[in-house]
């Protein structure tokens, strides 16, 4: 009798990608040790949670890389019909682009400029009031290896980076040891003002609660005592809900600080005074440094929203809602924004990148985006992708494909994929379209 | 009776490891469909975690379901709400001309609702007026 056959198992090999780059949030860690078993991540060593969240649930999918009208089809009908689309368009709108490599943001912008249409990026409904203010106040800015080494007074202005970037703290903020600092956390101080009492709160040394709605009050408050100027204390707990003496103590530390640092976060750009709020910001940054060295940076959300604000800003001369119908960009936020030219029923055809509009607009851009045809690419299924004439379903940056991408400070960081996608990544897709595009315009370039 | 609120629609951290699990995944849906209320304010209004509301913003109306704020992390008279689906119904499409709907510090007024609304039924529930 012969032996059975001994069935060896087959193991899958365990494959380790070191120094991969988290493109979940602005803070794009690139520290993170992947172990990849199977075409399936399962650990991410040093992720935070929504770093794990982020690399674990990144999976293959058998879904089709393309939808028609809810139907699959093949790759090629879907260039094709997208190209389609974009070129019959009277005002074409390009949106979304913060979770795309700046290889692929590069293409969207082209596409944008051939077609006479709009390039506006995710930045217009997070950081845009910001992205104004930079305009026209400037930004005394640094890198976050300048925050690490250097911070002693870091105040959070309606960011709570303990829920929205969760190695904050402890990768750039407040526990690293610097240069400066070399007692990390101990020798700094941690001031958060908000609304609520959030979790990042429990990290700070001071939180000062204020008047929703009051940040533009607070500031001015704040740039007042800067100069000097004498305040009624009556006046200010009314403006501000806080007591004139905190704002006095916390001048004070900050005239003392030897590198000061504002982080600030949507709690000033999506409530009201939006731009005015961070203009105020900024300018007290800049009144400070008549006393002592004084940063702000805004916490950006998605893992290449700062991508997005540089590459079109280089190939525009504007950071996001940019229009190319006249042949040469012209940027007027509130005009060529996204949402606005939606709520406003004026685009009539559209192509959504790594963003969730159907989800996140107002209910009038949601219901005039739903009546145009629209071309949508994701790495998931979403509200967006769902109601899309034409959905790419594709490879997911930093995981499955390549590119660069800009930390939340401005500073480019390569991406290390850990394993292939059977989908094409956004760049692939973007520049099929381009080449449509440019051959039904005769554009022979 | 209804009572006026602030809503400030914001981030958690289940939200955002939600968006990588799927936006139409329970996790996801749990959280931006949960609204915030201090543990005053549920005290004076007589509502208990569960209960469903009705919020009404110039822009929109949305039916969620009440959970208490961690102790003193919310104020009376403030209500929290993880930023997506539901809160952007309550949005203007104005932006001001900033291209930023305002999407926190929002005017609301809020609407016990006498009987439980089924779970599944809370989007399809939700309407919005034109703006």
């Amino acid at each position: 009798m012969s032996a059975p056959a001994v069935q060896s198992e087959v193991i899958p090999e365990l494959k380790i990608v070191q120094d991969a780059t988290c493109t979940f949030c602005g803070c794009v860690c690139d520290d993170i040790d992947l172990s990849v078993k199977d075409n399936h991540i399962v650990e991410a060593k040093r992720a935070c949670v929504l770093g794990k969240a982020w690399f674990l649930n990144h999976t293959l999918d058998d879904r089709p890389s393309c939808l028609i009208d809810g139907r699959p089809a093949s790759l090629e009908e879907g260039y094709d019909r997208a190209a389609r689309i974009l070129t019959n368009g009277k005002y074409p709108v390009i949106y979304g682009l913060s979770d795309s490599p700046c290889e692929a943001q590069r293409v969207a912008v082209s596409i944008a400029d051939w077609i006479g249409g709009i390039i506006d990026t995710t930045t217009s409904v997070c950081h845009g009031p910001s992205g104004m203010a930079f305009q026209g106040v400037g930004e005394v800015t640094c890198s976050l290896g300048e925050v690490a080494n250097r911070g002693d007074l870091i105040i959070f202005w309606g960011s709570n980076p303990a829920e929205s970037h969760p190695r904050h703290f402890t990768r750039y903020s407040l526990m690293p040891k610097g240069m400066f600092v070399p007692n990390g956390r101990k020798d700094r101080t941690c001031v958060i003002i908000d609304v609520r009492k959030t979790k990042s709160a429990k990290a700070a040394d001071i939180f000062i609660p204020i008047k929703p709605r009051a940040d533009f009050e607070a500031l001015w408050t704040l740039r007042a005592l800067a100069r000097g100027i004498e305040l009624d204390a009556q006046q200010v707990l009314s403006d501000t809900g806080v007591e004139l003496s905190v704002w006095q103590d916390l001048m004070a530390r900050m005239k003392a600080a030897k590198f000061g640092v504002f982080f600030f976060g949507m709690g000033l750009t999506m409530t009201r005074g939006k731009h005015a709020n961070t203009e105020a910001l900024l300018a007290l940054t800049r009144d400070m440094n008549a006393h002592t060295r004084f940063v702000s940076k805004p916490n950006r959300g998605h893992g290449n929203v700062t991508g997005a604000d540089n590459v079109v800003s280089w190939r525009t001369g504007y950071p996001f809602g940019v229009n190319h119908a006249r042949g040469y960009p012209r940027f007027n936020p509130g005009e060529y924004t996204t949402t606005d030219t939606l709520a406003r029923r004026e685009a009539d055809c559209a192509m959504m990148i790594a963003c969730d509009p159907m989800a996140n607009f107002s209910q009038s851009a949601r219901e005039h985006l739903a009546s145009i045809p629209y071309i949508a690419l994701d790495t998931k299924d979403t509200p967006t992708t769902r109601a899309a004439a034409v959905a790419f379903n594709v490879a997911t940056y930093g995981i499955n494909t390549g590119g660069t991408v800009y930390r939340m400070d401005d500073v480019p960081i390569p991406l290390r994929p850990a394993f292939d996608s059977p989908h094409p990544g956004d760049f692939e897709v973007l520049t099929a379209i381009e080449d449509r595009v440019k051959k039904i315009l005769g554009i022979n370039a | 009776m209804s009572q006026t609120f602030i809503l400030i629609p914001g981030r958690t951290s289940d939200q955002g490891c939600g968006i990588s699990e799927g936006k139409f995944q329970p996790k996801y849906q749990k959280q931006i469909q949960s609204l915030q209320m201090s543990p005053g304010d549920m005290q004076r209004l007589a509502v208990k975690e569960g209960d469903w509301v009705r919020l009404t913003s110039e822009t929109g109306s949305v039916e969620v379901q009440l959970v208490s704020a961690p102790k003193d992390e919310l104020p009376d008279g403030l209500l929290f709400i993880a930023y997506g689906d539901i809160s952007c119904r309550l949005m203007s499409g104005d932006t001001h001309g900033s291209g930023m709907p305002t999407s926190k510090g929002i005017d609301v007024t809020l609407e016990v609702l006498a009987s439980a609304i089924a779970n599944t039924s809370a989007i399809a529930n939700s309407t919005a007026k034109a703006d």
